[in-house]
């Protein structure tokens, strides 16, 4: 059955609630109005005001209550409405929730949603991509699906597991991605890269939004006679370092490629990984693309030219090739 | 003291908890648990700490003993505790034995976090005890979710939290006791109001004259408490329980009492002015509880004294063990990040 990858995370959300009672859901908006995102429309309708809960404007409290009813033994989702205002829910997060097993040996199994991501005109504080800020926080795990089937089974194994969990949608995704997936139960394990697409000639090593230009610039570059293998980390906090540098290995060169912004991304991290122990296989420099170092613009023309494409990555990509 | 209850309660609900008769048992009880803390911390700040046995800070609750304990036994075992820095009390009464106390603060494998974290850095799941972290007022939210469980799941439990004065200040204290209050979750909220926070006083802290000036605006009811007087914290906490219990949402108790020793064993607190010892000095909650122990003749100075040296005998054997627990093994640096070590940390 195709759909959305916006359906897919609110089939996840609704399958996982009524397979576990101690699953519930909190946050801005969620209940009568659905989400700003719908992703939670007809939920209160069918689980309840016990399990679909409207909060205050308070997102501090709405992660902090999360944990509170974590160690408790429940299951929280807490929803962001959007991602930019998880920076005001920053000290739960990182030195709560992500601290506590850690500490004192207790589990705390939240689900952080986090609507993310730029290309819609959000502005500065509508399209942010705050991964590396927790990416850096040792306890937590951060999940950037790209695909409507990673998206459903990264939700529900998010929802099982017992360590904390961001979970990064984007939102530029959330209708343009259309895919048959399965019905009913299956989960994508959390810290498992996929490879999405097999080349000989460079490896781009990438997650989120930016699958689809890597995916377009790929398909351009095989005209070039370029092969391109592709990379989608999916989890981007603890990262699977085994599928990355099998992929290095294998074509000598590799492109990390991200939405964020470029100092202090996922992509220096991947490049230090890489220069340690895949230096001898190495046959060109290590290349990142990622947006300027400048908060995310507003403006369509200032957007567009802030966000990584496919024309920068074929022309970074030639030029890796020709090295 | 002048008490602000802004929100009517249902007559009923406070019948039932005003019907209680201070008892000798009862009182011995708080005899113990305050005396007990006070031992455990003396040594702890004036002892072990000066001895260079103590690994990093030591924040104790000198002078506001009776706040844990007044408050903490009118908990069930089910019922959830987040202390303060300063509520050591909470631990003996579900009780943790001091030994894990000492041991937490030496940063060995004996204390409550096997040396990962240390002082009153602690909890105990499995006793219903949760561990502050250091930013203060954290803590309130997340005790407002552990209500909201505990409400989900249909249980009669409910959670208590305490805080500082300062910690009040915290934009997560005002959007934990909001939240609680808006989905009236089973919350006690438990003020220790002894006027300073680290060297700044309460005028630097807040304009409003109590921290429970703050509740109304809330629509949370709140009474004010003399922080050194056990009976009196006891009965405004079985009065606050009550209401929770019932289904009628937060209830804060402010306990005025004062901090009889500096912020942390390293502060001489230069900056308390001289009087305000000594007039605090007098009102030592634990003084104060010996002469009601006395004049009703619920226990005579003898027994008391036995009992005292009972506790000092308990800890002196406590204090041997810790020192006798081992450091952690470095090897233990890598565990319990997560449930499953990820793939590709480094061993
Ligand atoms: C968010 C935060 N800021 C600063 C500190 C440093 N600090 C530790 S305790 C304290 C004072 C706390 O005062 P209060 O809440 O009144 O509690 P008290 O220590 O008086 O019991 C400060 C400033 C902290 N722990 N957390």
């Amino acid at each position: 059955m195709e759909v959305t990858y916006l359906e897919a995370i609110r089939r996840g959300i609704w399958e996982e609630m009524e397979r576990d009672p101690n699953v519930f859901l909190l946050g801005e908006d969620i209940g009568v109005y659905g989400g700003a995102f719908k992703i939670t429309a007809g939920m209160l309708e069918h689980f309840g005001e016990r399990r679909v809960i409207d909060t205050p404007l308070s997102e501090s409290a709405i992660v902090g209550a999360a944990i509170g009813a974590s160690l408790m033994g429940l299951r929280p989702i807490a929803e962001m409405q959007f991602a930019d205002f998880i920076s005001c829910a920053y000290d739960q997060i990182v030195n709560f929730a992500a601290k506590c097993r850690y500490r004192w040996g207790a589990a705390v199994p939240i689900v952080i949603r986090a609507p993310s991501g730029g290309g819609i005109h959000g502005g500065p504080f509508h399209s942010q991509n705050p991964e590396a800020w927790f990416a850096h926080v040792p306890g937590l795990k951060v999940v950037c699906p790209a695909t409507a089937y990673d998206a459903k089974g990264l939700i529900k194994a998010a929802i099982r597991d017992n360590d904390p969990v961001i979970f990064f949608e984007h939102k530029a995704l959330y209708r343009r991605i259309k895919e048959v997936i399965p019905d009913g139960d299956y989960t994508v394990p959390i810290g498992k890269a996929r490879l999405d697409r097999q080349g000989t000639d460079l490896s781009i090593i990438t997650y989120g939004a930016m699958l689809y230009v890597a995916r377009d610039a790929a398909d351009q570059l095989a005209e070039e006679g370029i092969s391109v293998e592709i990379v989608d980390l999916r989890t981007v906090f603890p990262l699977d370092e085994e599928t990355v540098l099998a992929s290095v290995r294998k074509t000598s060169k590799a492109i990390l490629l991200h939405e964020d912004t470029l100092s202090g991304g996922i992509g220096g991290e991947i490049a230090a990984r890489i220069a340690e122990k895949a230096f001898e296989y190495l046959d060109g420099p290590i290349v990142r693309i990622a947006a300027p170092d400048t908060p995310i613009p507003f403006s369509p023309p200032l957007e567009e030219a802030f966000l990584p494409n496919a024309a920068k990555v074929v022309e970074k990509a030639r030029w890796l090739a020709r090295y | 003291m002048a008490a602000a209850r802004p929100v009517e309660l249902p007559s009923a609900v406070l019948e039932r908890a005003e019907r209680s008769e201070p008892n000798a048992e009862l009182a011995l009880r708080f005899f113990y648990y305050m005396s007990l803390m006070r031992e455990v911390e003396e040594r702890i700040e004036r002892k072990l700490y000066r001895q260079g046995k103590i690994v990093g800070g030591v924040y104790v609750g000198r002078g506001q003993e009776a706040i844990p304990v007044g408050v903490g036994l009118t908990a069930e075992p089910e019922d959830v505790f987040f202390p303060s820095h300063r509520d050591l009390a909470l631990f003996f009464i579900r009780g943790i034995h001091p030994r894990h106390i000492f041991a937490q603060y030496m940063g060995r494998v004996g204390g409550l976090t096997r040396g990962k974290d240390g002082n009153m850095h602690m909890g105990d799941l499995s006793r219903n005890i949760v561990a502050i972290i250091s930013a203060m007022a954290a803590s309130v939210p997340v005790a407002a979710g552990a209500a909201l469980a505990l409400k989900y799941k249909g249980t009669r439990n409910v959670a208590y939290v305490f805080f500082g004065d300062g910690a009040t200040s915290r934009g997560d204290w005002h959007e934990g006791i909001n939240l609680a209050a808006v989905q009236k979750v089973p919350l006690v909220l438990v003020c220790n109001n002894n006027q300073y926070a680290y060297s700044t006083p309460l005028e630097k802290q807040m304009a409003c004259a109590h921290v429970a000036d703050r509740a109304p605006g809330y629509g949370i009811p709140a009474e004010i408490v003399d922080g050194n007087d056990v009976f009196a914290i006891y009965e405004a906490a079985r009065r606050a329980v009550a209401h929770a219990r019932a289904g009628l949402g937060p209830y804060m108790i402010e306990c005025k009492t004062f901090r009889m020793t500096g912020h942390s064993a390293h502060d001489a607190a230069d900056y308390v002015p001289k009087h305000l010892w000594e007039e605090w000095a007098k009102k030592d909650p634990i003084l104060r509880l010996e002469r009601t122990l006395l004049e009703r003749q619920w226990a005579d100075s003898k027994t008391l004294e036995e009992l005292r040296a009972n506790i000092r005998a308990e800890v002196d054997e406590a204090v041997e063990w810790a020192e006798r627990s081992p450091f952690p093994d470095p090897s233990e640096l890598l565990d319990n990040v997560y449930e499953t070590p990820p793939a590709s940390s480094e061993k």
